[in-house]
């Protein structure tokens, strides 16, 4: 029996698998397909403190090995989910982490401000990454200012662990995961998804409304491994990598590459069983080599 | 659980541009209802990477069918795959037509559009086994887009065909086809699937002739299982007007719930 539990310090994972924010609804929706208790935790899609309209279709195109998605973080709003999703989530016996999104760094506040009266949340991650919710693929995560300034103030109001979600579209991710890290937040994960778009030349629109979308799946998991590796090399906070991590030798190259944990996103579209295989290949991974504790193998490129 | 499943493909239709395939699925064709749709793995690689919605065209004892136009390149791969090959599937997903209540003597009009008869088929046995009185309407660019009408009339259904080019039957759109007809007859409901203008001018006729109309819309999809929030069309639903999701909300969408967007107009 292969150990695959993973300490990150401020929170205790079952397995280093987690569902990524976006991908996954609000959980509820997988229950039909696994069981959330067989997952190291997910964290539910972004929430805002109001609810939010989302951007017009087309809202997905799909590209080589990829999807660029412009969904615009459509959802309920904090209150409703309080009320009428989080009960049915808290009796499973795995990390529940909510992604917090704000217009400004005010929304961010009052949406932990809620979610600290509510029981069952392992942690927040905080979303400053989202590329596709202003025209321009904005966001706070692209400035080493913006972002310390944010996850300062979330970190002197939460009352629980902070994850802060960061963007690759930077010149220097380290440095902003070093802007984090240096705000106080407990582990950085990433990557979100890369801003990208795609034009139709028959009728020369773009293939999005939004214009500009986030580019995931298997065609940016090379350059977000190498993103992965080369923030765990320079910060001392744990790092959840994530960018088209679809089986598990994907995910085993992320955690060699220094990731403490994985988020999966995209694949979970294609397979909605894909976190459940992914568990189960890192187990068989592990039990063929005789490795005993899977945490063991973090970080450990040669 | 659901899961996704690997069937064998047991037949294959091919015509120019569409394909049929029937699968063995005991497990899906006891479940299946018409207007629900699978959604198909293309390849176990990772392009085309997402998975493809199609409608249930037809059950037959333990084999599902389904039709559709190649189109693009996930389904011009699908229409490669050939006979004893096996196949991913994940489904019966959505929610299909309504067919509660008394159906019995009921007229009933059927429209479809190019690829839009696909689930028209499964609904019209489904309702001649409630003994409605069925009418379809098909209509395409040419008459090559038409592959399904001897199917429906070998099933001993009456079909009302139309071509853009006049190379058979009505020469137009078959929403022109249709007004003219029902002005004859008077359908007490409406089911029709097919290019969203061609389904805005029949939610247009059904609201002025005041009859209940069910539209199966199409959609990009990511998931088909609520996950993505890609697939959305604009509704208004019991009061409250937003982007819903298709493959929760529907496919199959009560006309009088749809905002058209201003393309379809």
């Amino acid at each position: 029996m292969t150990d695959l539990s993973i300490d990150l310090g401020f929170m205790k994972l079952k397995n280093p698998v987690i569902a990524a924010s976006g991908t996954f609804g609000y959980g509820i929706e997988f229950t039909p397909f696994i069981d959330l208790n067989n997952l190291g935790g997910f964290v539910v899609k972004g929430l805002y403190y109001s609810p939010r309209e989302g951007n017009p279709p087309p809202r997905l195109v799909e590209t080589p090995s990829g999807l660029i998605n412009a969904i615009g973080l459509q959802g309920i709003g904090v209150k409703r989910f309080s009320e009428e999703i989080l009960p049915r989530l808290i009796d499973y016996n795995t990390s529940i982490i909510i992604n917090v999104c704000g217009e400004h760094e005010d929304e961010y506040a009052a949406v932990v401000d809620l979610l600290n009266h509510q029981p069952g949340i392992a942690a927040y991650e905080l979303n400053i990454s989202c590329p596709n919710v202003k025209k321009d693929g904005k966001c706070p995560a692209l400035d080493p200012k913006t972002t310390y300034s944010v996850v300062k103030l979330i970190k002197k109001s939460s009352t629980r662990p902070v994850i802060t979600k960061l963007s690759p579209n930077v010149t220097d991710i380290t440095e902003i995961a070093f802007s984090a890290q240096e705000a106080g937040t407990d582990a950085v994960s990433l990557v979100n998804s890369f801003l990208a778009m795609a034009i139709d030349p028959n009728t020369r629109k773009p293939r999005l409304t939004n214009i500009f979308g986030g580019l995931s799946g298997p065609a940016i998991k090379p350059i977000a491994l190498r993103m992965v590796y080369q923030v765990a090399c320079r910060l001392k906070i744990p790092v959840i990598g994530m960018g088209g991590i679809f089986n598990g030798g994907d995910a085993l190259e992320f955690l060699i590459a220094g990731a403490r944990a994985v988020e999966i996103g995209t694949a979970n579209f294609i397979d909605p069983e894909a976190t459940v295989k992914i568990i189960d290949e890192l187990d068989n991974f592990c039990r063929e080599r005789k490795i005993g504790k899977l945490e063991t193998i973090i970080g450990t490129m040669k | 659980m659901k899961k996704a499943t690997q069937v064998i493909i047991t037949d294959r239709k091919m015509w120019k541009d569409y394909v049929l395939l029937s699968l063995k699925s005991p497990q899906i064709a006891s479940k299946a209802l018409p207007g629900q749709f699978l959604m198909i793995r293309i390849t176990p690689h990772s392009y085309p990477l997402l998975r493809r919605p199609i409608s249930i065209h037809a059950v037959e004892g333990e084999n599902i069918a389904i039709f559709f136009q190649k189109s693009g390149i996930g389904t011009n791969i699908l229409g490669l795959r050939k006979k004893k090959e096996m196949l991913d599937i994940l489904g019966p997903l959505g929610n299909g037509f309504g067919l509660k209540g008394d159906f019995s003597h009921k007229k009933t009009v059927l429209i479809g559009g190019g690829r839009g008869i696909a689930p028209l088929f499964f609904l019209a046995n489904s309702l001649a086994d409630r003994k409605a009185e069925i009418r379809t309407f098909y209509g395409g660019k040419t008459s090559h887009d038409l592959p399904l009408k001897e199917k429906f009339e070998a099933n001993g259904l009456k079909v009302f065909c139309s071509t853009e080019d006049g190379s058979f039957g009505y020469k137009g759109l078959i929403t022109d086809y249709f007004n003219s007809e029902i002005r004859q007859s008077r359908p007490d409901r409406i089911f029709a699937c097919g290019p969203d203008a061609m389904l805005k001018t029949i939610a247009d006729i059904a609201a002025k002739e005041n009859i209940p109309a069910e539209l199966s819309l199409e959609s990009i999809m990511g998931c088909g299982i609520g996950a993505c929030w890609g697939c959305v069309k604009r509704l208004k639903k019991d009061g409250v007007t937003g982007w819903f999701r298709i493959c929760q909300e529907g496919p199959v969408i009560p006309a009088d719930q749809i905002i058209w967007a201003e393309k379809d107009k």
